[in-house]
């Protein structure tokens, strides 16, 4: 065991080490959302940096001209491979989602909300008529689930797979995150 | 460029072979799990990469084709080994002193920043600071050195979550500052035991089991030409007869196949299930296999190789 003498404990520095003499906090990242990362899902961590972009990007939370975060530092507050947030951001400009700026960082490019908000709330609107009447013909959750899914399906084979309306770039991505 | 390349590798302690005929490589721009039961040889190969063992027979370089522990191959690798080398009884400040004048390179900039961050004193002894913070003074000291090439002998192993998580947040993150969009100033090389956290870490995978390179490529093209088919154990050998299985577990009805297959376009035998397989089953599921094997071809500078089967 180590005796320690009172000089020694005594430090200049507050314990935090973090000295505060320098003013401004340290810069965190400017992007205006945060990854995280579910171990138990089984999604590779590449695709879940993806989804969570392309989530964020359908409820507004990131618009064109902001930046996602940066590579240095997803990795280490995730403690993630580097490679993985760089092929995610590669895949993120393939879909024409982002592209990144030598020397600056990766920046948003397109959007994934295809329509606006109050359009949003009406179509919500009628689908919750929808769901009224369908608890009033005795459906329970799991069988207006199973409807719903199976109506969907049909609907977009039957159209061909081709977006009706104002498609944007993500429109053919792997569904929510 | 390959950071580490070995042919017909091998060191004998006495009767014992440590390593036996060891050849492989690693490229540059990767972070390298090295991994394997305890015996395997891992430290072995990590002290003849090095330089602190010499080779019984074959040869080991390092950073495009340097000698291994040649004065240029020392200058560009720092090394840490297990439980964080440090003196004890040295203060903090004087470990990076000794440091900085036992190299030729020394960012002693980087490394009080950097302590500062952690919030490590730099008047208190080595001995006296926690477990957690010795891993990040010993990483720290190696890191300041500006290597090229990084290798940890289980640098995880006496850490708890949160520790072991900073630590590797602070390799990682150094392995990412050549900045934005490119990777590849450092390439880290590191043996660990922890298998559950090497899927996040690692994009390229060494397995060592008995002195030999049992698995070796980058993590996503061995995920990919590998999976697991799910379905009636009696057809199981009829399956194994015809894919290249790795592993089978079997209970009466069922049995699950871990098999190498081209990729996910593969068709599946009628009857079965195929389903993606996870680094850490793979890794498993090779150990408990010493006999089957997964490394590249003969030409094994470049990534992407087919894999070739050996069982």
């Amino acid at each position: 065991m180590y005796s320690c003498s009172m000089d020694i404990d005594k430090e200049v520095r507050p314990a935090d080490g973090r000295g505060g003499a320098e003013g401004a906090p340290p810069a965190r990242s400017e992007s205006p959302i945060e990854f995280r990362l579910d171990a138990g899902s089984g999604v590779p961590t590449y695709l879940q940096v993806v989804h969570q972009v392309e989530h964020a990007l359908r409820l507004g939370y990131l618009k064109p001209g902001d930046q996602l975060p940066k590579v240095r530092d997803v990795v280490s507050s995730l403690a993630i491979n580097p490679n993985t947030v760089l092929k995610a951001y590669k895949e993120l400009e393939t879909k024409g989602l982002a592209l990144g700026r030598p020397g600056q960082g990766t920046f948003v490019q397109a959007t994934l909300s295809q329509v606006t908000l109050p359009e949003l709330a009406t179509l919500r609107r009628s689908l919750l008529a929808w769901l009224g009447t369908a608890d009033a013909a005795g459906l329970d959750e799991d069988g207006i689930v199973a409807l719903f899914t199976s109506a969907l399906r049909d609907f977009f084979e039957r159209r061909g797979g081709q977006p009706g309306g104002r498609g944007t770039a993500g429109s053919q991505s792997e569904g929510v995150a | 460029m390959n950071v580490i390349e070995t042919k017909g590798l091998s060191k004998r302690y006495r009767s014992t072979w440590a390593l036996r005929d060891f050849t492989m490589a690693i490229p540059a721009g990767h972070v390298a799990a090295l991994v394997g039961p305890n015996g395997a040889g891992k430290t072995t190969l990590l002290n003849l990469v090095v330089g602190l063992a010499a080779p019984s027979v074959g040869t080991v370089t390092v950073l495009g084709g340097e000698p291994a522990g040649s004065p240029a191959a020392l200058d560009d690798i720092a090394f840490v080994a297990q439980d964080a080398p440090l003196y004890k009884n040295l203060p903090v400040a004087d470990m990076l002193r000794l440091t900085s004048y036992l190299n030729r390179r020394f960012d002693d900039g980087y490394a009080r920043e950097r302590l500062s961050e952690l919030g490590i004193p730099l008047k208190r002894k080595a001995g006296k600071l926690s477990g957690g913070q010795q891993a990040q003074l010993a990483l720290t000291l190696a890191l300041a050195r500006r290597p090229r090439l990084l290798v940890l002998d289980e640098p995880l192993a006496n850490l708890d979550p949160l520790a072991r998580h900073d630590f590797m947040a602070t390799v990682l993150a150094a392995a990412a500052e050549t900045g934005e969009g490119e990777v590849g100033g450092m390439s880290v090389v590191l043996s660990s035991h922890v298998l559950a956290e090497l899927e996040r870490v690692a994009d390229y995978l060494i397995l060592v089991s008995g002195g030999q390179v049992q698995v070796v490529g980058e993590v996503d093209g061995l995920l990919a030409r590998h999976r697991v088919l799910t379905g009636p154990a009696g057809a199981a050998d009829r399956i194994a007869r015809r894919l290249p299985v790795v592993y089978v577990r079997r209970a009466g009805a069922q049995a699950h196949l871990l098999v190498r297959t081209s990729g996910p376009d593969e068709p599946v035998p009628p009857g079965w299930e195929a389903h993606p397989v996870s680094l850490e089953e793979l890794v498993l599921s090779y150990l408990r296999e010493p006999g089957a094997a997964a490394l590249p071809g003969p030409a094994r500078t470049q990534k992407a190789e087919p894999m070739e089967v050996t069982r």
